[in-house]
């Protein structure tokens, strides 16, 4: 179901004269077109688009608080599994090889070239995603109980929303598929536990990723700062 | 209530900032022009990103010169029996296919070769339609730029390709694989696309539109 937002009079004045001196909360600009809209909440299970760009603004999702928690604590522990476990084991003539996701990112410090590589692959595959998590849980946990923001909640939520383009958890299961086609012929591979792990990561990642609205997580943060 | 299914400009709309007022990017709050930081998520508050395409600019260039020698250099040196192998980007896919992985072939010759040359071309031809005020369709465009944000990180998976056989293949005389250098200059490359794209103002894209429709 899809809506068109509400949109303020083509008056400058008045919108100008609404939004005199401090924020105004009712009315919003389109991140990508810099249309204004007046905040209108979706009818349940519906979004809202941009009148200008057709940019979807705010979505209304039962219940998106509990999922985006439920997805942000799974993955960070669904991430511990797959660091402590091996993801793949593999024999080529009798030697066994296991390896965890450490040890991936591990793989390029043993050049002095290439080890700045290895922290930024770790910092990829495996900090950032939990770092992400953590602050999700961070902002939305306290909310979800009725306490009041959490200290430096703010900074928490813009950090997650930032890094969401470097948590590349995702990305690295799909290496892992494309390393397996390539040396399949000549190894016999096992998939660990973590392998599994870091999948159902992926697909946390991926239904915590259209669940959450942001608008309205900032507005309801904003208001518990303000009381 | 209106579908929004084919949304196409209609009436010119009212922009935050014709009103005198600046919208976050982060949150979508609209503040008084002028506000330094956003009232509402405490980000950096701008009408429209100071310097946006210089940024841009400034980025796609260091990417694109360390896409050259990741091409050029190794990206995966493959030791068997005594034997050594380098092989670069392209030679991995030319590898592939002599395997008859067509499919994993395909998925390696999208995400290290047809995604970077065509993220570089995206980004430089919306940077150019900004400054050059363009007549391509402004939908178009947006089109372009979120799917350049959205595939943009999914280059990196090719050295995460290379970090899984160096990791795996440890045999000692029997195979090993090390990683070459042309790993670095290539997850450089990607690193710095991707924030030439996030330098981008989309709302810079915008404004081109409705000035040329005033011309």
């Amino acid at each position: 179901m899809r809506t068109a937002a509400a949109h303020p009079g083509s008056s400058p004045d008045a919108a100008a004269a609404r939004g005199g001196g401090h924020a105004d909360d009712a009315l919003f600009a389109c991140p990508i077109c810099d249309a204004l809209h007046r905040a209108a909440e979706p009818p349940p299970g519906g979004r809202l688009r941009c009148r200008r760009c057709g940019e979807v603004l705010m979505t209304n999702r039962p219940s998106a608080m509990d999922r985006t928690l439920a997805g942000a604590f799974a993955s960070i522990v669904m991430m511990a599994g797959a660091v402590f476990f091996p993801f793949l084991e593999m024999s080529i003539l009798g030697i066994e090889r296991r390896v965890s996701v450490v040890d991936a990112a591990l793989a390029f410090s043993a050049s002095s070239l290439l080890a700045p590589l290895a922290v930024a692959v770790g910092l990829l595959i495996i900090v950032i995603p939990l770092i992400r998590g953590g602050a999700l849980v961070y902002t939305v946990l306290p909310m979800r109980l009725g306490l009041p923001a959490a200290p430096g909640a703010r900074e928490a939520f813009r950090l997650a929303t930032r890094l969401k383009p470097w948590s590349m958890a995702e990305i690295f299961i799909i290496g892992v598929v494309v390393a397996l086609v390539k040396i399949a012929g000549m190894a016999s591979i096992h998939l660990g536990p973590a392998f599994w792990a870091m999948a159902c990561l992926v697909l946390l990642v991926v239904l915590e990723g259209t669940s959450i609205c942001e608008w309205s997580l900032w507005q309801t943060l904003d208001r518990k700062r303000r009381r | 209530m209106v579908a929004m299914a084919d949304a196409r400009p209609q009436a010119p709309a009212l922009t935050a900032r014709a009103a005198g007022l600046a919208g976050c990017r982060a949150c979508g709050l609209v503040s008084q022009r002028g506000t330094p930081s956003c009232p509402r998520c405490g980000g950096a508050l701008h009408s429209r990103e100071p310097q946006s395409l210089q940024r841009v600019w400034a980025w796609l260039l260091v990417g694109l010169i360390c896409y050259v020698p990741a091409n050029l250099l190794p990206m995966m040196i493959t030791s068997a029996a005594g034997k050594t192998y380098r092989s670069n980007i392209l030679g991995g896919v030319i590898d592939l296919v002599h395997h008859g992985a067509l499919g994993v072939a395909a998925v390696v010759f999208v995400a290290s070769i047809v995604i970077p040359v065509s993220k570089f071309g995206v980004i430089a031809m919306l940077a150019i339609s900004v400054q050059r005020r363009s007549r391509i369709p402004v939908h178009a465009r947006i089109h372009l730029y979120h799917a350049v944000e959205f595939i943009g990180r999914w280059s990196m998976v090719d050295v995460f390709v290379v970090a899984i056989l160096a990791a795996l293949v440890r045999m000692g005389f029997f195979a090993s694989i090390d990683p070459g250098p042309a790993a670095i200059f290539f997850a450089l490359s990607v690193a710095f696309t991707m924030i030439s794209a996030q330098a981008m103002d989309p709302r810079l894209i915008w404004d081109s539109a409705s000035d040329a429709d005033h011309d």
